[in-house]
């Protein structure tokens, strides 16, 4: 068993399924995250990881042991609320001993430990503030330090940046992500913020609609989508319907109707296509190139963004432009080139 | 011209208000048994009347002790309830409000009359502790709306993220919950507290032979003599009455100028 371990977990509220059937397996020390649109069940599941809402079916157990009869004190996890729940009569130091107190620290050992713990967030010297005078960067580190400080074995994490603005967002990220490396702790994040997801996860599920439909590392996610849910959720990508025409070794050939007929590895056909199928040719603008013969287009819209830029191209044929990220004159015609090895085939229904 | 006249206006409203009030410490301090003008001259005697009136203090007594009972219970109550309103969808609830807010509505004395009926069929005997039921029937309502309002600005996540820095339920309400309510159960208890000391007809008809201060001043009045007395005494009770209620508006303030929320 893993050391989180969530086996077909539901939850449903008023009878609208929020988590249908859900099973996760993470790893000690790994930095995951549950990711996906509001609505789609991932705040339930770590509230259900936490204590707070209870499955109707299925079990959780951290560490071997099954969590379902436990209530949220006497759980080994610590959570980082979304509106951070800084207690505002007590000031930092008091925000972050309140956890500590069963321990029943001697006094010198109970500050020796904050103060660890204000510099590990970088909050040194603030311990004395009171939570009315907190920044919301600070107010997210104090949250931080409050849970960190009892050494959970699962920190949770409920979308922590999203109260934050963009420069700051960006920065704290930077520093979670070492944070967790430093610390070592497991951490399951919740966002909806896919950029927040590839850049801090060793691993992402991404839910919609109480399901998990899938779960790989960001790379894997970005570059093998195994279905058109995933791909469109991260990044943006172009879609061309195609029939499969054959199969075999490592290769497949499919008709992809205004592409022609392309030839591209096997290992690019998401898993259960078959011969005959119809499926989605998908592919990320940056893997889109412009050439001197292809596909010929009219660029419809462009964006300049310095080292490269942002092009709608409409091709005869087809109703969306595509989108292409790369170099060109920012106006006239040209050729598309899909490389074959950069398109993903993904089952059209999913 | 039109300054003037709503400074003449903002006045004569004032001046309605608080001039039948100041009669009370005026004639107390006035050295004559007749409550007329022109005064007669300073005096304290009808204060120093009032230290050597046993009776006066036994039922100052009674009226601290129903006023202190009550009040405690009824926030006790009102807690509990303002709570279970704001904390957890309930079926009902709008409901449940209407009827412990429907005594405010239900005129003293009707109420008096009821109570003193239903005792009667019960067999129950009247007492101060039935005056205190009386009263919590009146305060209750008083102490929910103060409370409510409070706990509105809660922030149920402060609770949760004490149970998940491992407290349980009790210490939780100990160290979240009750700090933060603190400013409203106070402005609640002194709210309450005055509700009942200065209530007349519920009192009237349920104690029996226990007399509260509103009731004895009521037999006072029979003796003209003693009026001075009264008057004292009621100044002694507008001075106290008023001090609480602008320290618990100011206890009240207190808390809503912190941030409630945890973000």
């Amino acid at each position: 068993m893993s050391f989180l371990s969530i086996s077909q977990v539901s939850k449903s509220f008023g009878g609208l399924p929020a988590v249908d059937c859900v099973s996760l397996d993470v790893p000690r020390g790994e930095f995951f995250s549950l990711l996906g649109p509001s609505g789609c069940g991932k705040t339930t599941l770590l509230r259900m990881i936490a204590g707070f809402e209870t499955p109707d079916s299925g079990a959780i157990a951290i560490d071997g042991e099954t969590m379902n009869s436990v209530p949220p004190h006497l759980r080994p996890t610590n959570m980082v609320f979304q509106s951070y729940a800084i207690f505002p009569h007590l000031n930092v130091f008091d925000n972050i001993a309140y956890g500590l107190r069963k321990l029943k620290l001697p006094k010198d050992a109970l500050r020796t430990r904050i103060e660890a713990m204000l510099a590990t967030v970088r909050l040194e010297g603030l311990g004395m503030r009171a939570a009315g005078q907190l920044s919301g960067g600070q107010r997210q580190r104090v949250a931080l330090a409050r849970a960190l400080v009892r050494e959970p074995k699962i920190l949770l994490l409920d979308e922590p940046l999203g109260a934050l603005d963009k420069r700051l967002r960006e920065a704290m990220q930077l520093e979670l992500r070492a944070l967790q490396r430093k610390v070592g702790i497991t951490f399951v994040l919740v966002t909806h913020d896919q950029e927040e997801a590839l850049s801090l996860s060793d691993r992402v599920a991404v839910m919609e609609k109480g399901k998990i439909l899938q779960v790989a590392s960001p790379r894997a996610l970005y570059e093998r989508p195994v279905s058109r849910a995933v791909a469109d959720f991260i990044g943006e990508i172009n879609f061309f319907h195609a029939t499969v025409r054959a199969i075999d070794g490592e290769t497949a050939t499919v008709n992809a109707g205004l592409l022609g007929i392309i030839t591209l590895p096997r290992a690019n056909l998401a898993p259960g296509i078959k011969m005959d199928d119809h499926i989605l040719l998908a592919i990320r603008p940056e893997h889109v190139g412009f050439a001197d013969r292809g596909v010929a287009g009219d660029i419809a819209a462009a964006t300049f963004l310095g080292e490269r830029s942002h092009f709608h191209v409409r091709i005869a044929g087809r109703s969306d432009p595509v989108a292409v990220s790369g170099n060109a004159p920012l106006t006239g015609p040209v050729h598309l080139v899909f490389p074959p090895e950069r398109l993903m085939g993904l089952p059209s229904d999913g | 011209m039109k300054n003037r006249a709503l400074f003449a206006y903002a006045f004569a409203y004032l001046a309605f208000l608080y001039v039948p009030v100041l009669v009370l410490p005026v004639f107390s301090f006035n050295n004559s048994e007749f409550i007329a003008f022109p005064l007669s001259g300073f005096t304290t005697r009808w204060y120093a009347g009032l230290a050597s009136d046993t009776a006066m203090q036994h039922a100052l007594g009674n009226s601290l002790k129903v006023g202190l009972v009550t009040a405690l219970l009824s926030t006790m109550l009102g807690l509990t309830a303002a709570k279970a309103v704001t904390h957890y969808r309930l079926k009902g609830a709008g409901a449940a409000l209407g009827f412990i807010s429907l005594p405010l509505f239900i005129p003293d004395i009707v109420l008096g009359i009821s109570l003193l009926l239903l005792l009667g069929a019960l067999g129950l005997p009247l007492s101060l502790a039935a005056v205190v039921l009386g009263h919590m029937l009146v305060c209750v309502p008083f102490s929910l709306t103060v409370l409510i309002a409070r706990f509105e600005g809660f922030d149920r996540n402060l609770e949760e993220a004490s149970a998940d820095l491992g407290e349980n339920g009790w210490m939780t309400f100990w160290r979240v919950t009750f700090p933060l309510m603190l400013p409203g159960i106070v402005a609640s208890l002194l709210l309450t507290f005055i509700t009942s000391f200065d209530e007349f007809l519920v009192a009237y008809f349920l104690s029996g032979t226990e007399a509260t201060l509103p009731i004895y001043i009521w037999g006072q009045l029979r003796f003209p003599e003693r009026l001075p007395m009264v008057l004292a005494l009621g100044a002694i009770i507008l001075t106290v009455s008023v001090g609480l209620v602008v320290l618990a508006e100011y206890v009240r303030n207190l808390g809503v100028k912190k941030p409630m929320v945890g973000a």
